[in-house]
Order: C-alpha cells, then sequence, then structure tokens
C-alpha cells in the first residue's frame, strides 16, 4: 500500500500553520509534540503508520470551521478523526497533514421521545447513546462490535453496522441529520429531527460512508426505538461451515426475520470462549441467532428457527437460559476481533455477497486457504451476507504479510465475483482502496469523485483514500479536469 | 423516444439538443419541458433470489409485474411504495423507475423506512450519456459514495435510472388494525407517539381528522393478537380489521384514494410529528390524512395558494403533490441549494435532465 509524498510546500509551512491554529484556536489543544503525535499515527488497522503535522482537537462546530479554515487557506491536508478504530485505514495521517479530531465533541444535545431522536455532538461513542436512553426503555439500533468505544463521528463517516442491523438496519437507515463543516469552513445542516427532512437531494444519504471525504460532521441526530420485550439468543452448531451457510439461507427464505444471525467457525469459537467463557460448543460452525418480543413471541420464533435448523443435524441446538448466558454469549462474538488478536496475528477481511452464495463461497475460502497455506478464521454477519474471513499470518515471518495480503485480494474479488462486494461494513480507507477497480468501471469511480470535487474542490479531506491514487493523483495535485467546469 | 436497452438510452442522450423529460407510467404528473424520454422500454425483472431477499428489475417495469412475483414467494416490498393514480387522476402502471425517482413509500416507512432504505444498487445514464452503476445487490455495502441513496428521490435530475436493484422483505403471515374515533389531531398525534414509543412494532399510524385514527400491526398471528391486545390496553384502541380486510385499508391508505377529484390542490407536509397539530391548526385543510404519526400529512389546499406562507416559523418541508402555482419542492437554504446544484452540474453539465423540476 502506497501512500503520496507529502507536499514538501506544506511541511514548509508546517511552524506557521501550527502557530496560527494556536493563535485562532486558544482555548482548544493543539498537539504537535512528535511524542504525544505517537497515539494518532494510525488507527486499528495498524500495519500502517505515520505521524501527522498536528493534531486539533475542537470543543464545538466553531472551533472546526475555524481550524478547516486555516488548513483551507494554507492548502494542508486535513484527516477527520473520531476514535481510532478504523480497520480500513481510514483515519491514517500523511506527515503533511493535520488531524482534526472529534473527541472532545461529547455532549448530549437533545432527547425527544415523543418524536424518538437524540441529538448529539459526533465525538460520544455509539453505546454511549444507548447508555443516554436506557433507563427510559429506548436505545439506539447500530451496534459495532467496536461500540464501546467508536464514536459516532467515524459511525456516520463508515455508515457502520453489527450483528443487531439485519433488523433494524445500519447507519445510514438510522441517522437523520447532521451538522457538517465542509473544508472551507462553511457550515451546513444537513436533515434534520425527522425522516427525509429539508426535502431536496438526499445529501444526508449520500454524506453517511463518505469516509471523512466530504466534510467534517460534528452533531448528529439519530432515530431512537423502544427496546423490545425481551430477546434471547440461540446457539446452533454444526459439522461443517458450508452447512450452517445454507441453514441460514433457508431461515432467510422461510420468511423469520431474527434481529441477528451471527457466524462463528471453529478457531474464532475456541477463541471467544477462552476469551469470554459463554459455553459455547465445541464444534465446527456455530450459529447465534437472535429473536425479540414477548416470551411467547420468543418461544414462537424459535421453535419455527428449531425445525429448520434440524433438517442440517445440528450438533448442537441450545438456547440461552438466562440474560447472564445471554450477555456472555454477545460479550464472546463481540469481543472475536480482539480475542483471534491475542492468538494470532490476523488481517480482517469485510466482503459482502448474496446470502444464497454462503455456502459456497465458504467452501472456495477453505480450498484457497490451502492454496495459500495461510489458515483462515470466520466470524460474521451471516444474516446480511457481511463476512469477516480472518487470514492468520506470522507478522514476523517475512513475505508472510505479503502473501495474507494476496490471499485477502483474492477472498474480496471472489466476493464481488459471485455479484457482492469488497466491504460490506468496514470502509474502503486505504485498505482496500487499490482493489475498487475489481468493483467498479472508471466511469462509476469518476462519478463518485466529481461529488467530491463538489464538496471539496481543492481535495484537502482524507484525499488519500478510498480511491485508487492513480485515479485521483491530477485531483490531488489541484487540477481539476476540464469536465469538472 | 422510447430507448429499449441502456445503450440505446446512451446514445439519445448523447445525441439529444435540448431538454429532456423523463416520463415512466407519468402517473406522478411531474412533466416537465424538453422532448418525452419514454422509460417503460427499460422492463423486466432480471433476477430475483428469494433466498437472498434480492431482485434487479429493469426502471420500466411496472410495480404491478414485481409486486405479483414477490407474492408468489410470499414476499413484498416493505417500504409500500404509493400509487398515486387516484389522487392524481391518471392512467397507467406505476413503474419501478417513478418510485425511486420519487423515493416513495406509505405508512410502512415509519417503521421500516424511505425506498431509499431498501434500494440496493442502481444503474443510470447521467447527462453526458454515461453508464454508471453505484451499489449492488447486497444487504450491506460501504464499497465508495453511497450514490444509491443519492439517486433515490433526484427526480431524474442526476440521471436516467435503467437498473434498480431492491431489498425485499417476508409478508408477514397476517395484520391488524387498531382504531379510535373522534380524536382531535393532537390527541390523535400524542396517542401515536404512545403507541411507537412502545415495544410493540407498529407498522403504521394514522389520522383522518373527523375520523379515526389507525395503528396497524403485522407478524405472525399468535404475536399479532399479543401486541393488538397491549396496544390495547396502552392506547384505548380497539381492533377493528384483520387480515385481508385490514391490508385492503392499508392499500387504500398508502395510495391515497381518499384524495380522487375535487378541484383543490394536493400538499405534502413532512415535518416533526409533535408539530402536526399545530399545521394542521394553521391549515384547517378540508380533507386530510396524518401519517408517519402525524410526521407526514396530505392535506387539500386552495387551488393556486402557495400555503408555506402559512407554515413560516414551522420546521416543516412542504411539496406540492397536484397542483400549479406554487414551486414545487421545498426552496432550500442558500448552502444547500449551492451544493444542489454543484452536484447536478456534475451530474448532468448540460442542464437538459428533467431540467427545472427540483429548482
Ligand atoms: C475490535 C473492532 C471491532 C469492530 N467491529 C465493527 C463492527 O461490528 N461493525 C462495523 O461497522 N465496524 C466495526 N469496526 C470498525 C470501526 O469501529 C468502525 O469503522 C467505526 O465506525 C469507526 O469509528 P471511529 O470513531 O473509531 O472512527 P475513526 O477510526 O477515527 O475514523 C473512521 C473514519 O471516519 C472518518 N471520520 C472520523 N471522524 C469524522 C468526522 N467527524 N467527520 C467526518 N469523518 C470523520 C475518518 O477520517 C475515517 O475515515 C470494528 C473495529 C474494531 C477495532
Amino acid at each position: 500500500m502506497q501512500m503520496p509524498q507529502p507536499d514538501a510546500r506544506v511541511l514548509d509551512r508546517k511552524d506557521r500553520i501550527i502557530a496560527r491554529l494556536r493563535a485562532a484556536l486558544p482555548d482548544c489543544p493543539v498537539i504537535s509534540d512528535p511524542r504525544e503525535l505517537h497515539a494518532y499515527e494510525c488507527d486499528a488497522l495498524t500495519a500502517y503508520r505515520c505521524p501527522p503535522m498536528c493534531v486539533v482537537l475542537p470543543g464545538s462546530t466553531e472551533e472546526v470551521s475555524a481550524a478547516l479554515r486555516i488548513c483551507h487557506e494554507e492548502q494542508a491536508p486535513v484527516v477527520p478523526r473520531g476514535a481510532g478504530t478504523s480497520l480500513a485505514g481510514g483515519a491514517l495521517p500523511t506527515a503533511d497533514s493535520v488531524i482534526i479530531g472529534v473527541a472532545r465533541l461529547n455532549q448530549f444535545l437533545e432527547t425527544d421521545y415523543t418524536n424518538r431522536f437524540i441529538r448529539v455532538q459526533t465525538g460520544v461513542t455509539n453505546l454511549s447513546v444507548t447508555g443516554q436512553v436506557q433507563e427510559d426503555g429506548f436505545f439506539y439500533a447500530p451496534d459495532p462490535s467496536s461500540q464501546l468505544a467508536c464514536a459516532i463521528a467515524g459511525n456516520i463517516a463508515m455508515n457502520s453496522g453489527g450483528a443487531h442491523c439485519l433488523k433494524y438496519g445500519v447507519t445510514t437507515n438510522n441517522l437523520l441529520g447532521v451538522t457538517m463543516v465542509m473544508m472551507d469552513g462553511e457550515v451546513v445542516e444537513i436533515g434534520g429531527e425527522y425522516p427525509d427532512a429539508g426535502g431536496g437531494l438526499n445529501l444526508l444519504g449520500l454524506i453517511c460512508g463518505s469516509e471523512g471525504q466530504l466534510g467534517i460532521v460534528t452533531e448528529a441526530t439519530l432515530r431512537i426505538l423502544h427496546a423490545p420485550e425481551g430477546a434471547r439468543p440461540v446457539m446452533i452448531g454444526f459439522d461443517s461451515n458450508e452447512v450452517a451457510g445454507e441453514c441460514v439461507s433457508d431461515i432467510i427464505r422461510a420468511g423469520i426475520l431474527p434481529v441477528a444471525i451471527e457466524f462463528m467457525d471453529r478457531p474464532c469459537i475456541r477463541a471467544c470462549e477462552a476469551f469470554a467463557k459463554a459455553g459455547y460448543p465445541d464444534v465446527e460452525a456455530l450459529l447465534i441467532v437472535e429473536v425479540e418480543g414477548s416470551e411467547d413471541e420468543i418461544s414462537h420464533q424459535l421453535s419455527l428457527i428449531k425445525d429448520i435448523a434440524m433438517k442440517h443435524n445440528p450438533a448442537e441446538f441450545r438456547e440461552s437460559t438466562s440474560s447472564e448466558e445471554s450477555a456472555a454469549i454477545w460479550l464472546g462474538r463481540k469481543s472475536a476481533f480482539g480475542a483471534m488478536g491475542q492468538i494470532n496475528d490476523y488481517m480482517c477481511l469485510d466482503g459482502t455477497i448474496p446470502v444464497s452464495e454462503l455456502p459456497y463461497v465458504l467452501r472456495r475460502i477453505g480450498e484457497m486457504s490451502k492454496d495459500y497455506g495461510l489458515d483462515v478464521a470466520n466470524v460474521f454477519h451471516a444474516g446480511d451476507g457481511n463476512m469477516h474471513p480472518l487470514i492468520l499470518f506470522d507478522a514476523n515471518k517475512p513475505g508472510d504479510l505479503e502473501l495474507c495480503e494476496e490471499f485477502g485480494a483474492d477472498i474480496l474479488k471472489l466476493c464481488v465475483e459471485v455479484g457482492g462486494c469488497l466491504t460490506g461494513e468496514h470502509g474502503v480507507g486505504v485498505e482496500k482502496r487499490d482493489l475498487m477497480d475489481h468493483q467498479y468501471a472508471p466511469v462509476d469511480i469518476e462519478a463518485q469523485l466529481r461529488v467530491k470535487d463538489v464538496f471539496d474542490p481543492a481535495w484537502l479531506l482524507n484525499s488519500a483514500k478510498v480511491f485508487p491514487l492513480t485515479h485521483t493523483e491530477n485531483r490531488r495535485k489541484g487540477a481539476l479536469p476540464p469536465s469538472a467546469s | 423516444m422510447k430507448p429499449t436497452s441502456e445503450t440505446e438510452l446512451a446514445e439519445m442522450i448523447r445525441a439529444a439538443d435540448g431538454p429532456l423529460c423523463i416520463q415512466g407510467a407519468g402517473t406522478r404528473g411531474l412533466s416537465c419541458d424538453g422532448d418525452v424520454l419514454d422509460t417503460t422500454g427499460l422492463s423486466g425483472v432480471t433476477l430475483y433470489d428469494p433466498g437472498a431477499l434480492t431482485l434487479v428489475a429493469g426502471a420500466g417495469t411496472t410495480l404491478t409485474e414485481v409486486e405479483d412475483l414477490l407474492a408468489k414467494e410470499g414476499q413484498r416490498l416493505a417500504f409500500e411504495p404509493r400509487r398515486l393514480n387516484a389522487l392524481m387522476g391518471t392512467s397507467g402502471e406505476t413503474t419501478l423507475g417513478g418510485i425511486v425517482a420519487t423515493n416513495s413509500a406509505g405508512p410502512a416507512r415509519i417503521a421500516l423506512g424511505n425506498c431509499a432504505d431498501h434500494l440496493l444498487g442502481v444503474r443510470f445514464v447521467n447527462g453526458a450519456g454515461e453508464i454508471v452503476k453505484n451499489g449492488g445487490r447486497v444487504m450491506k455495502n460501504v464499497t465508495g459514495y453511497d450514490l444509491v441513496k443519492l439517486l433515490a428521490g433526484s427526480h431524474g435530475t442526476l440521471g436516467v435510472l435503467t437498473e434498480l436493484s431492491l431489498k425485499v422483505l417476508p409478508q408477514p403471515e397476517t395484520e391488524a388494525t387498531l382504531a379510535i374515533t373522534g380524536q382531535t389531531s393532537a390527541e390523535a398525534q400524542k396517542m401515536m407517539a404512545l403507541a411507537l414509543g412502545s415495544p410493540f412494532e407498529v407498522t403504521g399510524a394514522v389520522h383522518i381528522p373527523g375520523g379515526d385514527t389507525l395503528l396497524r400491526i403485522e407478524g405472525f398471528e399468535d404475536s399479532v393478537v399479543y401486541r393488538t391486545g397491549k396496544l390495547s390496553e396502552l392506547t384505548g384502541a380497539e381492533v377493528s380489521l384483520q387480515g385481508e380486510a385490514s391490508r385492503a385499508r392499508w392499500a387504500d391508505l398508502r395510495d391515497l384514494t381518499m384524495f380522487s377529484g375535487g378541484d383543490a390542490d394536493i400538499w405534502r407536509l413532512r415535518l416533526k410529528p409533535s408539530d402536526g397539530p399545530d399545521a394542521m391548526a394553521r391549515l384547517q385543510p378540508g380533507k386530510a390524512l396524518m401519517d408517519m404519526a402525524g410526521g407526514e400529512i396530505w392535506l387539500e389546499h386552495q387551488a393556486g395558494d402557495n400555503l408555506r406562507s402559512q407554515l413560516k416559523g414551522l420546521n416543516c418541508d412542504a411539496q406540492q403533490i397536484r397542483g400549479q402555482g406554487a414551486e414545487r419542492f421545498q426552496p432550500q437554504s442558500p448552502a444547500l441549494a449551492k451544493l444542489q446544484s454543484g452536484l447536478r452540474a456534475q451530474f448532468d453539465p448540460r442542464g437538459i435532465l428533467n431540467a427545472g423540476l427540483m429548482g
């Protein structure tokens, strides 16, 4: 993976840029000490690192605007940062960049149960949003496994998903409005306090998932829902990945829509069991299926699911018997990446495929794993076909990372081949940037670049991400093609 | 002009030397100046994968064809696209392209989202005659910018949709309607908010001033019985319709048949549900439907009058659906207007696609 050469002209102005930021933002940390900058040199994709020129942590939309205006005047690249949990390198800095982080934008602004929304500053963590409304019986639905740490800012930028998105949708389906600061410092309100607010073109849908390339989102209005009366996961174990995949497609086909259908294979099950002591059965493949409702509704749905599962001869069918057990089952699942990380180096993929292709793709991944001589652990959101194969490798073994990346690229190409995509929830970032040509023709990519031309004509915001560098080179160097007039 | 393939359409757009008015079946009465470009030749379901809950079809495919096909597998478009024939007094079969271009959704929108929430992928031809795709046919996709969402509701001003990929959902086993009669709009709004703030998964909440307030519950038989019981205790509303009868009632509400005929203009307001009663008090419409628990109000208004002046100070989007003489779409703030015209210039540099339709 390559990053563009830092712009020497910007580096030459470094002292002046930092001095101007400090002068304009007296109440706001502007970090430039190399030791302190360490914390910002990467996100959760730790294979790539680079300290930025400096980090600014504004405490208000106005401060974000003031900081951006200076960066714009100085033509300094800007990298927005939430909590730094991106798995795609979305928050990776370049040496000539200013990081603008939302860590200090952590206020809850308004909760409205009548109209069912909450307005927050975007530095608040995902889980704290639910925390804010839980006592009143409400919750915020998107639940990335990183929810304890990741910020709403990053969730919006990546259009993050989670286990329960099968029923409740991902971030974009739960976002009502944002306050966003554009690269030139202008503040815009997009959407509002009710669905489709504002009329006109659907700019909100465009902003969500734009990976910090169109503006810095400082406030967000989120849809909140009343929590169900109850919820219960069931664990269904199988002797093979493929059969588990078949069971998933049968459940979906049968017209039952559980809240979540999660998949883990043996290596993940063992790692998660060691971590969470959830009582996972030691099987080849495990489905965690969760249903919601009253006691009777739960029993009825589980009986339907059981009928389907039984046709596939499961090695195990076990309902959670207590809320503690349910919590442990989910803790284990949500800790899967961390738990695997304690055992092995791995690369996490995020391709999505049509659910009906699960058995085939799981089989192909197994075959490719043998060809490459690298093991794969699978843990993913099976109900919506969002796979997370974790390719295990040894970071200390020369050539292993490269081999792993090659294998990963092959899996993602396979996902595209069967009608799927490169990334279902983690985003493109720098990680999948150079694979974009496999999913999109040049004209498809150009249509997206032209969108950025409108929001950030100078191509200063997080510009080395998402699109292959060759496609963006002219724009990043400040020469807009004539077609964009 | 009536292209029968994407490439033919692209050639026609490249060759066009003036504005084009993009029409599906024309059921929504959204015409504008220019040569008519008829999309109904771009039709047919190209892929239906019930096990993956997805359907891909040409933009000119009729909604009826799609819904009939889905029904055979016990599935449906869960966002309940509206047919506006009765309201607009138009004939013809609504096309999928028309649904997506207007981001249409019925009462279920309150629980399940609008058309954009169910749209997984698009193919379209932009104003320069380039064939562009975005998204795909999978449930979760964050690969690049979400132009799918942008195209939904763009009313043909960014490109001519050619192929659409949609998420479909299982048809619920049954449904029931709870009703209460004679509420004021303020009482109705409070009652609907109470129902929606409960765990009982209401998938429709409407109030007809001077008539009923209705709640819809869908799902497995026993679950519907249970939840209607709970909601009845909570709100005082009683079960009034079940199964097919309930379905038929909501189909009428979805298609706004109560607004058929008459000389009045029809407007659609979107606002915070709790502002609904205020809007109603200001406008005193002869006929109205408060959908989305009060957050989407369809109403009759005196022909030729721009009702926006009466809504000053309310945070509200008003769109004229039937009638002339007012800006059809809610005017945008200068900052947003600038972004929108910037985007339009990128997608349609000559400004020939449905020019002027969205301002
Ligand atoms: C253990 C683990 C588990 C995970 N599980 C999931 C999961 O289940 N589902 C899922 O979807 N993701 C998951 N992720 C990925 C990650 O948590 C999400 O992408 C998350 O939304 C990133 O949020 P963040 O606040 O950490 O953003 P960051 O990592 O700081 O930034 C992410 C992107 O957002 C941009 N950005 C940040 N702030 C702003 C802003 N204010 N305005 C505009 N752009 C901004 C950045 O430039 C960057 O491109 C997981 C990560 C880890 C480490």
